[in-house]
Protein backbone atom coordinates (compact mmCIF):
# COMPACT_ATOMS: atom_id res chain seq x y z
CA UNK A 1 0.00 0.00 0.00
CA UNK A 2 1.23 3.48 -0.78
CA UNK A 3 -0.23 5.22 2.31
CA UNK A 4 1.21 4.59 5.79
CA UNK A 5 -2.01 4.99 7.76
CA UNK A 6 -5.75 5.20 7.33
CA UNK A 7 -5.63 8.91 8.16
CA UNK A 8 -3.07 9.50 5.43
CA UNK A 9 -5.20 7.59 2.93
CA UNK A 10 -8.26 9.65 3.88
CA UNK A 11 -6.41 12.97 3.73
CA UNK A 12 -4.30 12.27 0.57
CA UNK A 13 -2.21 15.36 1.31
CA UNK A 14 -5.24 17.63 1.10
CA UNK A 15 -6.74 16.05 -2.01
CA UNK A 16 -8.76 13.52 0.01
CA UNK A 17 -12.15 15.28 -0.13
CA UNK A 18 -11.90 15.60 -3.93
CA UNK A 19 -10.75 12.05 -4.60
CA UNK A 20 -13.14 10.36 -2.16
CA UNK A 21 -16.17 12.38 -3.25
CA UNK A 22 -15.44 11.59 -6.93
CA UNK A 23 -15.24 7.86 -6.10
CA UNK A 24 -18.41 8.05 -3.97
CA UNK A 25 -20.46 9.68 -6.76
CA UNK A 26 -19.16 7.13 -9.27
CA UNK A 27 -19.97 4.14 -7.05
CA UNK A 28 -23.49 5.43 -6.43
CA UNK A 29 -24.19 5.83 -10.16
CA UNK A 30 -22.64 2.43 -11.03
CA UNK A 31 -24.62 0.69 -8.28
CA UNK A 32 -27.81 2.24 -9.63
CA UNK A 33 -26.94 1.09 -13.18
CA UNK A 34 -26.52 -2.52 -12.01
CA UNK A 35 -29.40 -2.71 -9.51
CA UNK A 36 -32.23 -0.83 -11.24
CA UNK A 37 -32.74 -3.04 -14.36
CA UNK A 38 -32.87 -6.30 -12.36
CA UNK A 39 -35.50 -4.83 -10.04
CA UNK A 40 -37.53 -3.60 -13.01
CA UNK A 41 -37.42 -7.04 -14.65
CA UNK A 42 -38.51 -8.87 -11.49
CA UNK A 43 -41.35 -6.37 -10.93
CA UNK A 44 -42.54 -6.92 -14.52
CA UNK A 45 -42.59 -10.70 -14.04
CA UNK A 46 -44.55 -10.29 -10.79
CA UNK A 47 -47.06 -7.93 -12.44
CA UNK A 48 -47.61 -10.23 -15.41
CA UNK A 49 -48.09 -13.22 -13.11
CA UNK A 50 -50.55 -11.24 -10.94
CA UNK A 51 -52.50 -10.18 -14.01
CA UNK A 52 -52.79 -13.80 -15.19
CA UNK A 53 -54.03 -14.96 -11.77
CA UNK A 54 -56.62 -12.16 -11.60
CA UNK A 55 -57.95 -13.05 -15.00
CA UNK A 56 -58.24 -16.74 -14.10
CA UNK A 57 -60.53 -15.93 -11.16
CA UNK A 58 -62.58 -13.31 -13.02
CA UNK A 59 -65.91 -14.36 -14.61
CA UNK A 60 -65.55 -15.11 -18.31
CA UNK A 61 -68.93 -13.65 -19.30
CA UNK A 62 -70.05 -10.13 -18.50
CA UNK A 63 -73.54 -8.84 -17.79
CA UNK A 64 -75.18 -12.05 -16.56
CA UNK A 65 -76.06 -11.02 -13.04
CA UNK A 66 -78.82 -13.05 -11.38
CA UNK B 1 -24.58 -17.27 -40.52
CA UNK B 2 -28.13 -16.26 -41.38
CA UNK B 3 -29.59 -18.54 -38.73
CA UNK B 4 -27.50 -16.64 -36.18
CA UNK B 5 -29.06 -13.35 -37.26
CA UNK B 6 -32.42 -15.02 -37.19
CA UNK B 7 -31.84 -16.08 -33.59
CA UNK B 8 -30.53 -12.63 -32.68
CA UNK B 9 -33.88 -11.23 -33.73
CA UNK B 10 -35.80 -13.69 -31.55
CA UNK B 11 -36.82 -12.13 -28.21
CA UNK B 12 -36.88 -15.34 -26.09
CA UNK B 13 -33.53 -16.47 -27.45
CA UNK B 14 -31.94 -13.08 -26.77
CA UNK B 15 -33.52 -12.93 -23.30
CA UNK B 16 -32.10 -16.33 -22.35
CA UNK B 17 -28.65 -15.88 -23.89
CA UNK B 18 -28.33 -12.49 -22.14
CA UNK B 19 -29.19 -14.18 -18.85
CA UNK B 20 -26.60 -16.90 -19.48
CA UNK B 21 -23.88 -14.33 -20.28
CA UNK B 22 -24.74 -12.25 -17.20
CA UNK B 23 -24.35 -15.25 -14.90
CA UNK B 24 -20.58 -15.24 -15.41
CA UNK B 25 -19.90 -11.71 -16.75
CA UNK B 26 -21.50 -9.90 -13.80
CA UNK B 27 -19.30 -11.53 -11.09
CA UNK B 28 -16.16 -10.97 -13.20
CA UNK B 29 -17.13 -7.32 -13.68
CA UNK B 30 -17.67 -6.74 -9.97
CA UNK B 31 -14.32 -8.33 -9.05
CA UNK B 32 -12.41 -6.37 -11.74
CA UNK B 33 -14.08 -3.15 -10.62
CA UNK B 34 -13.29 -3.76 -6.94
CA UNK B 35 -9.64 -4.68 -7.64
CA UNK B 36 -9.17 -1.70 -9.96
CA UNK B 37 -10.73 0.77 -7.52
CA UNK B 38 -8.61 -0.33 -4.55
CA UNK B 39 -5.47 -0.52 -6.71
CA UNK B 40 -5.92 2.98 -8.11
CA UNK B 41 -6.99 4.52 -4.82
CA UNK B 42 -4.46 3.03 -2.43
CA UNK B 43 -1.64 1.15 -4.15
CA UNK B 44 -0.41 3.37 -6.97
CA UNK B 45 2.16 6.12 -6.39
CA UNK B 46 0.96 9.75 -6.60
CA UNK B 47 1.62 11.81 -9.72
CA UNK B 48 4.70 13.98 -9.24
CA UNK B 49 2.99 17.08 -10.58
CA UNK B 50 -0.70 16.56 -9.71
CA UNK B 51 -0.23 14.75 -6.39
CA UNK B 52 -3.04 12.51 -5.22
CA UNK B 53 -5.85 14.24 -7.11
CA UNK B 54 -4.77 12.36 -10.24
CA UNK B 55 -6.25 9.16 -8.70
CA UNK B 56 -9.56 10.38 -10.11
CA UNK B 57 -8.34 9.39 -13.60
CA UNK B 58 -8.93 5.72 -12.68
CA UNK B 59 -12.66 6.41 -12.90
CA UNK B 60 -12.71 9.53 -15.09
CA UNK B 61 -10.88 8.10 -18.12
CA UNK B 62 -12.70 4.71 -18.20
CA UNK B 63 -16.10 6.42 -17.83
CA UNK B 64 -15.31 8.84 -20.68
CA UNK B 65 -13.87 6.11 -22.96
CA UNK B 66 -16.87 3.83 -22.50
CA UNK B 67 -19.35 6.73 -22.78
CA UNK B 68 -17.92 7.37 -26.26
CA UNK B 69 -17.80 3.68 -27.24
CA UNK B 70 -21.37 3.28 -25.98
CA UNK B 71 -22.47 6.00 -28.35
CA UNK B 72 -21.14 3.98 -31.30
CA UNK B 73 -23.04 0.92 -30.05
CA UNK B 74 -26.22 3.01 -29.80
CA UNK B 75 -25.78 4.59 -33.25
CA UNK B 76 -24.97 1.25 -34.95
CA UNK B 77 -27.99 -0.40 -33.28
CA UNK B 78 -30.06 2.58 -34.43
CA UNK B 79 -28.82 2.18 -38.01
CA UNK B 80 -29.67 -1.55 -37.99
CA UNK B 81 -33.16 -0.87 -36.66
CA UNK B 82 -33.64 1.87 -39.25
CA UNK B 83 -32.43 -0.14 -42.26
CA UNK B 84 -33.66 -3.67 -41.47
CA UNK B 85 -36.50 -2.77 -39.07
CA UNK B 86 -35.00 -5.21 -36.59
CA UNK B 87 -36.94 -4.85 -33.33
CA UNK B 88 -34.19 -6.20 -31.08
CA UNK B 89 -31.74 -3.63 -32.50
CA UNK B 90 -34.22 -0.96 -31.47
CA UNK B 91 -34.33 -2.48 -27.97
CA UNK B 92 -30.52 -2.32 -27.83
CA UNK B 93 -30.48 1.31 -28.96
CA UNK B 94 -33.09 2.37 -26.42
CA UNK B 95 -31.27 0.55 -23.60
CA UNK B 96 -27.88 2.14 -24.44
CA UNK B 97 -29.08 5.70 -23.89
CA UNK B 98 -29.56 5.83 -20.09
CA UNK B 99 -26.29 3.91 -19.48
CA UNK B 100 -24.36 6.24 -21.77
CA UNK B 101 -25.91 9.24 -20.06
CA UNK B 102 -24.87 7.90 -16.64
CA UNK B 103 -21.27 7.29 -17.78
CA UNK B 104 -21.01 10.73 -19.42
CA UNK B 105 -22.37 12.22 -16.19
CA UNK B 106 -19.65 10.39 -14.21
CA UNK B 107 -16.95 11.65 -16.61
CA UNK B 108 -18.18 15.26 -16.30
CA UNK B 109 -18.61 15.22 -12.51
CA UNK B 110 -15.29 13.50 -11.74
CA UNK B 111 -13.53 15.78 -14.24
CA UNK B 112 -15.03 18.78 -12.53
CA UNK B 113 -13.97 17.55 -9.08
CA UNK B 114 -10.46 16.89 -10.42
CA UNK B 115 -10.35 20.34 -12.06
CA UNK B 116 -10.82 22.23 -8.78
CA UNK B 117 -7.50 21.29 -7.12
CA UNK B 118 -5.64 20.95 -10.45
CA UNK B 119 -6.81 23.82 -12.65
CA UNK B 120 -8.30 25.91 -9.83
CA UNK B 121 -11.80 25.87 -11.31
CA UNK B 122 -14.79 23.50 -11.35
CA UNK B 123 -15.76 24.27 -14.91
CA UNK B 124 -14.43 25.89 -18.10
CA UNK B 125 -16.15 26.16 -21.47
CA UNK B 126 -13.34 24.21 -23.01
CA UNK B 127 -13.69 22.30 -26.33
CA UNK B 128 -13.33 18.83 -24.74
CA UNK B 129 -15.65 19.56 -21.84
CA UNK B 130 -18.29 21.32 -23.93
CA UNK B 131 -18.38 18.50 -26.50
CA UNK B 132 -18.77 15.98 -23.64
CA UNK B 133 -21.69 18.05 -22.33
CA UNK B 134 -23.25 17.85 -25.81
CA UNK B 135 -22.78 14.04 -25.65
CA UNK B 136 -24.74 14.02 -22.37
CA UNK B 137 -27.55 16.01 -24.01
CA UNK B 138 -27.58 13.64 -27.01
CA UNK B 139 -28.00 10.63 -24.71
CA UNK B 140 -30.69 12.38 -22.67
CA UNK B 141 -32.29 13.52 -25.93
CA UNK B 142 -32.71 9.91 -27.07
CA UNK B 143 -34.22 8.98 -23.69
CA UNK B 144 -36.63 11.92 -23.80
CA UNK B 145 -37.54 11.46 -27.47
CA UNK B 146 -38.46 7.84 -26.81
CA UNK B 147 -40.81 8.91 -24.04
CA UNK B 148 -42.34 11.64 -26.21
CA UNK B 149 -43.89 9.22 -28.73
CA UNK B 150 -46.86 6.96 -28.09
CA UNK B 151 -46.21 5.11 -31.33
CA UNK B 152 -43.25 2.71 -30.78
CA UNK B 153 -42.25 2.59 -34.45
CA UNK B 154 -42.20 6.35 -34.85
CA UNK B 155 -40.15 6.64 -31.65
CA UNK B 156 -37.66 4.05 -32.90
CA UNK B 157 -37.23 5.88 -36.20
CA UNK B 158 -36.83 9.33 -34.63
CA UNK B 159 -34.34 8.11 -32.02
CA UNK B 160 -32.29 6.21 -34.62
CA UNK B 161 -32.03 9.36 -36.75
CA UNK B 162 -31.08 11.48 -33.72
CA UNK B 163 -28.37 9.06 -32.61
CA UNK B 164 -26.96 8.79 -36.15
CA UNK B 165 -26.83 12.56 -36.58
CA UNK B 166 -25.19 12.83 -33.16
CA UNK B 167 -22.21 10.67 -34.20
CA UNK B 168 -20.78 13.88 -35.75
CA UNK B 169 -19.95 14.85 -32.17
CA UNK B 170 -17.76 11.79 -31.44
CA UNK B 171 -14.69 12.61 -33.59
CA UNK B 172 -14.99 16.20 -32.36
CA UNK B 173 -14.63 14.96 -28.78
CA UNK B 174 -11.63 12.78 -29.69
CA UNK B 175 -9.83 15.52 -31.60
CA UNK B 176 -10.89 18.50 -29.45
CA UNK B 177 -7.65 18.49 -27.44
CA UNK B 178 -5.58 18.61 -30.64
CA UNK B 179 -7.71 21.02 -32.69
CA UNK B 180 -8.27 23.75 -30.11
CA UNK B 181 -6.09 25.27 -27.46
CA UNK B 182 -7.45 23.43 -24.46
CA UNK B 183 -6.96 23.18 -20.72
CA UNK B 184 -7.65 19.46 -20.99
CA UNK B 185 -4.47 17.43 -21.31
CA UNK B 186 -3.99 15.30 -24.46
CA UNK B 187 -4.21 11.50 -24.33
CA UNK B 188 -1.45 9.74 -22.38
CA UNK B 189 -2.21 6.26 -23.75
CA UNK B 190 -1.57 5.78 -27.45
CA UNK B 191 -2.10 2.80 -29.71
CA UNK B 192 0.72 3.99 -31.95
CA UNK B 193 3.94 5.10 -30.34
CA UNK B 194 5.08 5.34 -26.74
CA UNK B 195 2.52 5.99 -24.02
CA UNK B 196 3.46 8.83 -21.70
CA UNK B 197 2.37 7.06 -18.54
CA UNK B 198 4.33 4.88 -16.13
CA UNK B 199 3.45 1.14 -16.07
CA UNK B 200 2.63 1.35 -12.34
CA UNK B 201 -0.22 3.71 -13.30
CA UNK B 202 -0.99 2.22 -16.72
CA UNK B 203 -1.96 -1.29 -15.57
CA UNK B 204 -4.61 -0.29 -13.02
CA UNK B 205 -5.97 2.21 -15.57
CA UNK B 206 -6.21 -0.47 -18.27
CA UNK B 207 -7.92 -2.81 -15.79
CA UNK B 208 -10.47 -0.10 -14.99
CA UNK B 209 -11.14 0.54 -18.68
CA UNK B 210 -11.80 -3.18 -19.22
CA UNK B 211 -14.00 -3.25 -16.08
CA UNK B 212 -16.05 -0.28 -17.34
CA UNK B 213 -16.53 -1.95 -20.74
CA UNK B 214 -17.73 -5.09 -18.96
CA UNK B 215 -20.01 -3.01 -16.75
CA UNK B 216 -21.53 -1.32 -19.78
CA UNK B 217 -22.17 -4.73 -21.33
CA UNK B 218 -23.78 -6.05 -18.12
CA UNK B 219 -26.00 -3.00 -17.68
CA UNK B 220 -26.99 -3.12 -21.36
CA UNK B 221 -27.93 -6.83 -21.22
CA UNK B 222 -29.89 -6.32 -17.98
CA UNK B 223 -31.75 -3.33 -19.42
CA UNK B 224 -32.51 -5.27 -22.60
CA UNK B 225 -33.92 -8.22 -20.63
CA UNK B 226 -36.33 -5.90 -18.80
CA UNK B 227 -37.25 -4.08 -22.03
CA UNK B 228 -37.89 -7.36 -23.90
CA UNK B 229 -40.23 -8.53 -21.12
CA UNK B 230 -42.11 -5.24 -21.17
CA UNK B 231 -42.62 -5.38 -24.94
CA UNK B 232 -43.47 -9.09 -25.06
CA UNK B 233 -45.68 -9.14 -21.96
CA UNK B 234 -48.67 -10.54 -23.91
CA UNK B 235 -46.84 -13.44 -25.52
CA UNK B 236 -46.99 -17.06 -24.42
CA UNK B 237 -43.33 -17.45 -23.50
CA UNK B 238 -43.32 -14.41 -21.19
CA UNK B 239 -46.54 -15.59 -19.50
CA UNK B 240 -45.03 -19.01 -18.96
CA UNK B 241 -41.88 -17.39 -17.58
CA UNK B 242 -43.89 -15.17 -15.22
CA UNK B 243 -45.98 -18.13 -14.10
CA UNK B 244 -42.87 -20.14 -13.20
CA UNK B 245 -41.58 -17.19 -11.14
CA UNK B 246 -38.90 -16.13 -13.61
CA UNK B 247 -37.07 -19.47 -13.72
CA UNK B 248 -37.81 -21.20 -16.95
Amino acid sequence: MYFHSLAAALAMDGHGPYVWSAYAVTLLVLAFLLIAPGRKRRRLLRDINGELKRRKHAPTTVGEEA
Amino acid sequence: MWSFFHKLGSPPWLYNIAGAILRWLLPITLVALAVGLVWGLLFTPPDFRQGNSYRIIYIHVPAAVVALAGYYVMAIAGAISLIWKMKMADVAMKCCAPIGAALTFIALVTGSIWGKPTWGTWWVWDARITSMLILLFLYLGVVALYEAYDNKEAAAKACAVLSLVGTVNIPIIYKSVDWWYSLHQPASIKFTGESTIDPSMLYPLLLMIVAFYALFTCALLMNMRAEILARESRTGWVRKLAFSGGRG
